[in-house]
């Protein structure tokens, strides 16, 4: 379709996002990237359910360093997905609007995401080590 | 607009026709929601549980899965996840696809794999479960 020769309005690469739109897209990003861990988590199951044959490659891939910076990836994202689902489930509620609140909610949700996918993710560490 | 009409997110015309502005009144909004809300406590107990079981053989995660408890909210959250996915990856897909046979074409395979996948994952859970 041909279209006429007209200023187009700004788009978005032309501004600097803040914070709150940044950590919004997140919620995007790490809610798709989620919907493959799910898919993931299901493969686990099915291998539990298929036996010791099955299960045995799935956790030595999953132990594997590849494999356990994918799994970090993924417990950061499910926490932050978490974390910042229940900002929007106050958010719902009405609360938090504020340009400050919203800001240091959002900061906040980085802080405690990256705190407890940490925490998680070094208890899995450790009972592997140990 | 009368209290009645304010209390409620739907109009009294979307009421009698059960269709919203949307086509489809509020049960997507109020579905991510409940699905949400279900997965706070889930969640939190599902990665503490798998943290527990890292690096495990296969007879201890099977013994877990097999307990009451795990094997019901295993289920419950393979029921809250996917739902919530669907729900969730439509969203994606109606705002950034707008050729509306790619879109339904894309919407329908999100939400049939979407069943499929939460079918294999109860199943699974229930095999060994009810398993020997």
């Amino acid at each position: 379709m041909a279209r006429p020769d007209r200023p187009l309005s700004p788009h978005l690469q032309v501004y600097r996002l803040p914070l709150t739109a940044l950590l919004s897209i997140t919620h995007r990003i790490t809610g798709v990237g989620l919907a493959f861990g799910a898919v993931i988590l299901v493969a686990w199951l099915a291998a539990a359910a298929a036996g010791p044959a099955w299960f045995a490659p799935m956790s030595k891939m999953m132990g594997s360093w590849l494999g356990r910076i994918v799994l970090f990836g993924f417990t950061w994202a499910l926490f932050y997905h978490l974390v910042n689902g229940i900002r929007h489930l106050f958010w719902d509620a009405g609360f938090g609007f504020e340009k400050a609140a919203a800001r240091n909610s959002g900061l906040a949700v980085l802080a405690i995401s990256v705190i407890v996918a940490g925490v998680v993710f070094g208890i899995g560490c450790a009972r592997v080590g140990g | 607009m009368s209290s009645q009409t304010a209390r409620t997110l739907r109009t009294r015309l979307g009421r009698v026709r059960g269709l919203g502005s949307a086509k489809e009144g509020v049960a997507h909004w109020w579905g991510q929601r409940l699905t949400a809300i279900a997965m706070v406590p889930l969640v939190v107990w599902f990665a503490l549980s798998l943290a527990a079981l890292a690096g495990a053989p296969h007879q201890t995660v099977v013994a877990w899965i097999k307990s009451p408890l795990a094997a019901v909210l295993l289920v419950a959250l393979l029921v809250a996840v996917f739902y919530h996915l669907a729900l969730g990856v439509q969203v994606v897909i109606e705002d950034y696809v707008h050729t509306e046979w790619r879109k339904l074409a894309l919407v329908i395979t999100v939400k049939l794999a979407s069943a499929l996948a939460a079918l294999i994952g109860v199943f699974s859970v229930l095999r060994i479960a009810f398993g020997a």
